[in-house]
């Protein structure tokens, strides 16, 4: 598959009172024409830091990109002047936020948010502008659209509201949509139905997705290759099933471990991850997850991890995966899921020394 | 099961609001349930069915438009003397969705933690008080010395650890948890879920856990209550719900939940709930078209008709 977007060595910082945050640090990933990538980690590890610095919409002061390159179609986005990122915004690359109400205007209709940007990338006004907001929001599935053209956003349910969100970022087609949390404000029955419409439309559209969340269900369901975050570095890329089935850093042992499932016998404590995340006012030498690591080793406190490489499709930042590294076995419940549908999976092997590959 | 004694039972419990001009919001309209001493209830649903309004009905928080409460045999919403009020108030607390909001900035986290040790006179000395906090702070995983810190200086999970702390402080024998986890990090859920189930059997907590994430739900409770505007349709034991849903909401809920594997999100199959006819709107008109609970087996309930009643039998694995 061609790549439509390449970003690498990626680095946002934020200048504030209380010194330099460092959100990104070195970020590197790929994206496929019409796959879904997803970006997988907790709270403050850089998601919509990532996102926005590639929409370009990193407020500075105080944030800034210190490093990197965004490659979209043969340019560095980074380079691009505001008036030309203008032009990209939107019509190449659009983004749903994670807060419906914020990202639609209160004061204006349907109909008006709709259109504005159809007439500003594409220069449709009055009969096409309408025929094409019918049809885009035929396309997110709100019925009878002709009614709704003339309403605000408060007259609308929480979900329609997601759904007009999608129809706006949608309007210009754009090769890249960016889906920031689209669905965690959401009840499931509604997540389910926002999360059918994305991939109904990435059929028929063939838009590429990148989707951020720290829903490891919705991580499941939606994507094709995951991408999983920790301080502001990724630090395991993989196929959905190669994160899910035959994880390698720890990290993402821990991410998937702490996730409940319903087979779960209940007189046993969840296996969560001790600790909070570093602070990136001064993060930490060495590899960041290592303070909450079961399995660090003394190189892990010094020296950070580059990325070993463990299929075509999947590398880890991990010292386990290093030749000299010793003997590990990953959490039970890791294996247990691996067994369940890859009995051939490496984990049904005692591990290989600094064999985690 | 029930031979266990009952420590609430909430009895055809109403609670509507007047939104001006004469218009009503039922937000729970004729809840019928009880909870057993040492039991953990989930109650979920989807978001406005109610269950946050049952939870603060319980506690005392509105005076409720209909129905009755009994904790421990005696009516909640009745009339109290003060002394009974603050007996009332020390063996039931609440925890609050969002750890941000709930705690007093202004406050250290110890005075946080001991306010209702001062206010129910649980300290004969300065000295006990503190070593009580510290006490608290050990159990739910944090160090004496972030008592003298402020809420700011706390991470989520973190600050919803002092609310539990806080809860404890007055030894309640029943608390309601209203999303406590839903604000927070992935990986920190699970430790405050660890530690709740932990202080539940330690203690002999009795709790009602509201939520919206249904795994954790499951994976809490021994018994779950599903909740559809403002009534519950169904309410069984935890596993037997999963293993074997029958009110149509509960199914539509339940199949709706995407995992975390995924060779089972390729084939799971979502069933769609047909809302009876009033939809989003049914709570404000007149009737209800949402019958009460029958019991179809030992200790699982579901609403239904009369008529309904042969089909669901017949659903029974
Ligand atoms: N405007 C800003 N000024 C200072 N620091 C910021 C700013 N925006 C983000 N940060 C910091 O950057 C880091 C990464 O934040 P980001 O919003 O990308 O996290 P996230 O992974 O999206 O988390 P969440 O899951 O909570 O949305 C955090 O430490 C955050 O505090
Ligand atoms: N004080 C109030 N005044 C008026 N209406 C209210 C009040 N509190 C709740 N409601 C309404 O009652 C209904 C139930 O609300 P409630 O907060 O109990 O829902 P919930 O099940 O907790 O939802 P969520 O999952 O979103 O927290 C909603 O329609 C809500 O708008
Ligand atoms: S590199 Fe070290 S600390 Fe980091 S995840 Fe691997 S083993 Fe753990
Ligand atoms: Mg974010
Ligand atoms: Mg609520």
């Amino acid at each position: 598959m061609e790549t439509i977007l390449s970003v690498r060595d990626l680095t946002v910082a934020f200048h504030t009172y209380a010194g330099t945050v460092q959100a990104v640090r070195g970020v590197s990933f790929d994206l496929k024409k019409g796959e879904t990538l997803a970006i997988v980690g907790e709270s403050g590890s850089g998601k919509s830091v990532t996102s926005k610095a590639i929409m370009r919409l990193i407020p500075n002061p105080p944030g800034e990109i210190t490093k990197g390159e965004i490659m979209f179609e043969g340019r560095d986005l980074v380079k691009l002047s505001d008036k030309e990122m203008q032009k990209v915004r939107g019509r190449d690359i659009a983004m749903i936020f994670q807060d419906p109400m914020t990202s639609l205007n209160p004061t204006m209709t349907i109909y008006k948010q709709i259109a504005e940007g159809l007439k500003r990338h594409q220069g449709l006004t009055g009969d096409d502008a309408k025929k094409r907001t019918l049809e885009l929001l035929t396309l997110v599935g709100i019925p009878n659209p002709e009614a709704r053209l003339k309403q605000y956003p408060h007259q609308l349910s929480g979900g329609m509201r997601q759904r007009i969100v999608i129809a706006i970022a949608l309007a210009c087609n754009p090769k890249v949509l960016i889906a920031d949390e689209p669905t965690t404000a959401l009840d499931v029955t509604i997540q389910a139905q926002i999360l059918e419409l994305l991939k109904d439309i990435q059929q028929k559209t063939g838009t590429a997705i990148i989707f951020i969340t720290h829903d490891l269900g919705v991580v499941a369901n939606m994507a094709d290759r995951v991408a999983v975050m920790y301080a502001g570095k990724l630090i395991e890329k993989g196929t959905v099933d190669e994160i899910f089935y035959e994880p390698r850093h720890p990290y993402t042992w821990g991410l998937l471990g702490s996730m409940p499932r319903p087979s779960d016998d209940r007189s046993q404590d969840l296996p969560a991850i001790p600790g909070t995340p570093p602070n990136l006012l001064h993060p930490p030498v060495g590899d960041a997850f290592a303070p909450r690591n079961q399995y660090a080793m003394k190189i892990d406190f010094e020296k950070e991890p580059p990325f070993f490489p463990i299929t075509d499709t999947h590398e880890a930042a991990t010292w386990l995966l290093h030749p000299q590294a010793p003997y590990v076995e990953p959490p039970v419940a890791i294996r247990d899921l691996a067994l369940k549908y890859r009995p051939d999976s490496t984990f049904a092997k005692s591990l290989l020394k600094g064999g985690l590959k | 099961m029930e031979k266990r004694s009952k420590l609430l039972e909430v009895k055809n419990l109403k609670q509507h609001f007047n939104i001006g001009r004469g218009r009503v919001v039922k937000a729970v309209d004729g809840l019928s349930f009880d909870i057993y001493e040492g039991e953990v209830l989930g109650l979920v649903g989807e978001s406005g069915c109610g269950k946050s309004t049952t939870g603060r009905s319980i506690i005392g928080l509105y005076d409720a438009t209909d129905g009755e409460v009994l904790f421990k045999g005696e009516n909640v919403h009745a009339k109290k003397s003060r002394k009974e009020k603050l007996k009332f108030n020390r063996s039931m607390q609440m925890i609050f969705q969002d750890p941000y909001a709930s705690l007093n900035p202004r406050m250290t986290v110890g005075d946080i933690i001991a306010e209702g040790i001062d206010i129910h006179g649980l300290a004969t000395s300065k000295d006990e008080r503190n070593n009580r906090v510290y006490d608290l702070l050990e159990t739910v995983g944090l160090t004496k010395e972030h008592a003298s810190r402020y809420p700011h200086e706390f991470s989520g999970g973190q600050r919803q650890r002092i609310g539990i702390a806080r809860a404890l402080a007055v030894e309640p024998d029943f608390i309601i948890a209203d999303e406590p986890i839903s604000a927070l990090d992935v990986s920190i859920q699970a430790q405050v879920v660890n530690l709740m189930k932990q202080l539940q059997r330690d203690r002999s907590l009795t709790y009602l856990f509201i939520a919206h994430d249904l795994s954790m739900v499951k994976y809490i409770s021994d018994r779950i209550g599903v909740m559809y505007q403002g009534h519950l349709v169904e309410l069984c034991d935890a596993d037997r719900l999963y293993e074997n849903p029958m009110h149509a909401y509960t199914k539509s809920l339940l199949s709706a939940i995407p995992l975390p594997d995924p060779e089972h999100e390729r084939t799971r199959k979502r069933i769609i709930y047909d809302r009876p006819t009033g939809g989003a709107v049914g709570k404000s008109s007149e009737d209800s078209s949402i019958p009460p609970l029958r019991e179809i087996e030992p200790g699982h309930f579901v609403s239904m008709t009369d008529a309904e009643l042969e089909a669901y039998q017949a659903q029974l694995v």
